[in-house]
């Protein structure tokens, strides 16, 4: 394992009391694989990987039993001390708006050799050789190596924020919504590029994104998040064929798909708890179809269901009952009026 | 019938240099081709989908069509009227029967009207009803867009999730019982659980209340999900245009094409084909003559790179599209 988390939690203090935006994530990422993060705004996606990374503001409390970088608790570690050793020598994140993370003033190529310079001692013909291996890496022209960010298309920009992820051939690259935004046809280069890269260098992701077409495409095993807890992790085709989590169901339904023109959508009624003071029970109780008393007063453990396929769910048991239910339209109809 | 006809629409936008280029008398007028000689209909009823990359001219037909931008050149013509000449009764009439909804639930709202205002503002406006009648019809409304009205009515944007605000913004729009909404990427700010619900709501209102919608979306499966047709542009010109099935199942033009193929679905075995085109779109400022894509085109020929641009030509029923190749790569 070369990230391995367990019962993480964030709580932001806000002036309305503590906001319990992560709690009690379990996931481990393995060497040479792609793990899917999804889960809609708002749910701790992002919270979660600043966690990992120390770049949480203030005033945000993070816990975790376990915390882990190729086997070693880094709980411990001084914040000097990760972002010397760890962040970027071993993990590399592309944020989220990448497209808006260069600096316009520089050109696009010294800001690669910014990061080179500030974890690795390398001189600067080596690092310059290196920023042209990477854009030659991820199709970007090596004349682009001396312009400015607004001599970039979106598109090329994403390119560039992911070259500068790669520069020191981390083990585990964190990409946080990497193509949300961009037009589909750019978006396909950028996923076709990213699968590239991976085989030639094995390194691991962790993509984070909303778009499930997009996690289905790359993953190996993908995790289901909602409202700071995960709900269901799998492997990828396991998760889309023998899914179990009702939460699992109701994003397979709602999400349309150009290869079933017209197919009847289906989405979940209400909306996503509020995580002031933390919620009791599972947090998908109020939505839920297949709620009983227990969903609403205990937390769901997580349950085993197949090796590697984990579900938090009281009702995990009876998910075969709930797979044919929840493709009826009328199951998600039982709340419409107090949603 | 169709109930809107448009022929031959062109929009370009003069680009002046800037004033010191001018002073020393350098630069020149540039002119941003953004719709060249768009032609189409939408039928009583229909939803047609609008797709294309960002750049495409979509939202700038939006803004023709709504008659919030003056066309270059073009006609169209709604319910047999031609709307550039539209003034006074007539106009305000087209005011009420085209209704758009934008983009952004969180920007077009005003932020200091509550929901009741806001959805009675059209109707306040254009005087339509009493003050009774004003509000039964917004509760209705609101009702109708599946919000309760004695929980909403005095909320204030902020107040409201993105999927209640685009509510908001639908019911504002069809209040007024317009014959034709533009639909100008609606969802794309919202999440996916809600966006089911607000695709489900715009097409049962439009069976139910019998309006005709124009859907714009760079989003080919949503677009799938709601249209009868579709119409795919490329840099201000239709490339395509056929019944759902069709263009998406079997695309003709190059570009339509390469755009189909490359949407991701959401099944893990899936893999999209490597898209045969290259380069990246451009922006339609002093385009090269002849066709739009030629420049991207793997089938291009030398007749593409001349004016004028290729003519919408029929590939089956009601499905057209714009190529000099077509004969060629069938």
């Amino acid at each position: 394992m070369l990230l391995e988390l367990d019962n993480l939690s964030v709580s932001y203090a806000t002036r309305a009391g503590p906001v319990q935006a992560v709690d009690g994530v379990k996931l481990g990422i393995g060497e040479n694989e792609v793990v899917g993060l999804a889960g809609e705004s708002g749910c701790g996606k992002t919270t979660l990987i600043r966690s990992l990374l120390r770049l949480l503001p203030k005033g945000a409390r993070v816990t975790a039993d376990r915390l882990a970088w190729k086997g070693k608790d880094v709980q411990g570690m001084s914040d000097r001390e990760f972002r010397r050793q760890i962040m970027w020598n071993e993990i590399s994140l592309v944020p989220q708006s990448a497209q808006a993370s260069l600096n316009p003033v520089y050109r696009v190529g010294d800001q690669v050799i910014e990061a080179i310079d500030e974890h690795a001692s390398m001189s600067p013909a080596a690092a310059r050789a290196r920023v042209e291996e990477l854009f030659d890496l991820v199709g970007l022209e090596p004349r682009l190596i001396s312009a400015y960010p607004h001599e970039f298309s979106g598109g090329m920009r994403q390119r560039a924020m992911i070259a500068m992820a790669l520069v020191l051939d981390p083990a585990l690259v964190i990409m946080d919504e990497p193509t949300t935004g961009l037009d589909v046809l750019v978006q396909e280069r950028i996923i076709r590029k990213i699968r590239e890269l991976r085989e030639k260098s094995g390194n691991s992701i962790l993509l984070i994104t909303h778009d499930i077409s997009v996690i289905a495409e790359m993953s190996n095993r993908i995790a289901i998040m909602y409202a700071g807890e995960i709900m269901e992790v799998a492997p990828a085709i396991e998760l889309f064929e023998e899914p179990v989590h009702p939460y699992t169901l109701g994003l397979k339904n709602a999400f349309p798909s150009i290869k079933q023109i017209g197919k009847p959508l289906i989405s979940i009624p209400g909306s996503p708890p509020n995580l002031l003071n933390g919620v009791q029970g599972c947090p998908f109780a109020a939505r839920c179809p297949f709620a009983v008393d227990q969903c609403r007063n205990e937390r769901p453990p997580f349950s085993e269901i197949a090796p590697g396929h984990v579900a938090a769910c009281h009702r995990a048991g009876e998910a075969k009952m709930m797979r044919t239910q929840a493709a009826e339209k009328e199951t998600w109809q039982f709340s419409k009026s107090a949603a | 019938m169709a109930i809107l006809e448009v022929r031959g629409l062109t929009k370009h936008f003069e680009v002046r240099p800037g004033l010191l280029k001018r002073l020393v008398g350098e630069g020149r007028e540039r002119t941003i081709k953004a719709v060249e000689d768009v032609s189409f209909s939408i039928g009583e009823g229909e939803i047609v989908g609008l797709a294309g990359e960002s750049g495409c001219g979509k939202s700038t037909v939006c803004l023709l069509v709504t008659r919030l931008l003056e066309p270059t050149a073009g006609e169209i013509i709604f319910k047999g009227a031609p709307v550039g000449s539209l003034v006074g009764e007539p106009l305000k009439s087209f005011r009420r029967k085209v209704q758009i909804i934008f983009q952004d639930p969180y920007e077009s709202l005003n932020p200091r009207f509550t929901v009741f205002d806001l959805v009675a503002e059209g109707p306040r406006a254009l005087g339509l009803w009493d003050h009774k009648e004003i509000e039964e019809r917004v509760h209705a409304m609101l009702a109708g867009v599946g919000l309760k009205a004695v929980e909403y009515r005095e909320r204030y944007p902020h107040e409201m999730s993105g999927g209640e605000r685009q509510r908001v913004g639908i019911a504002a729009a069809l209040i007024l019982e317009p014959e034709l909404v533009v639909a100008d990427e609606p969802l794309s700010m919202l999440d996916v659980s809600i966006r089911a619900d607000i695709l489900d709501l715009l097409r049962g209102l439009s069976a139910r209340l019998g309006f005709s919608c124009l859907y714009v979306s760079h989003d080919l499966s949503i677009i799938s999900n709601i249209a009868d047709r579709l119409m795919v542009m490329y840099l201000g010109m239709v490339a395509e245009i056929g019944p759902i099935e069709a263009v998406i199942g079997k695309p003709r033009h190059p570009y339509a094409r390469a755009l189909v193929e490359a949407v991701p679905a959401p099944d893990p075995r899936y893999r999209r084909p490597v898209p045969k085109i290259h380069g990246d779109i451009t922006r339609p400022i002093d385009p090269p003559p002849g066709c739009r894509f030629a420049g991207r085109c793997p089938h291009v020929a030398d007749v593409c790179r001349v004016d004028p641009l290729p003519a919408l030509t029929a590939v089956g029923k009601d499905h057209f599209a714009a190529c000099h190749r077509l004969g060629e790569l069938a």
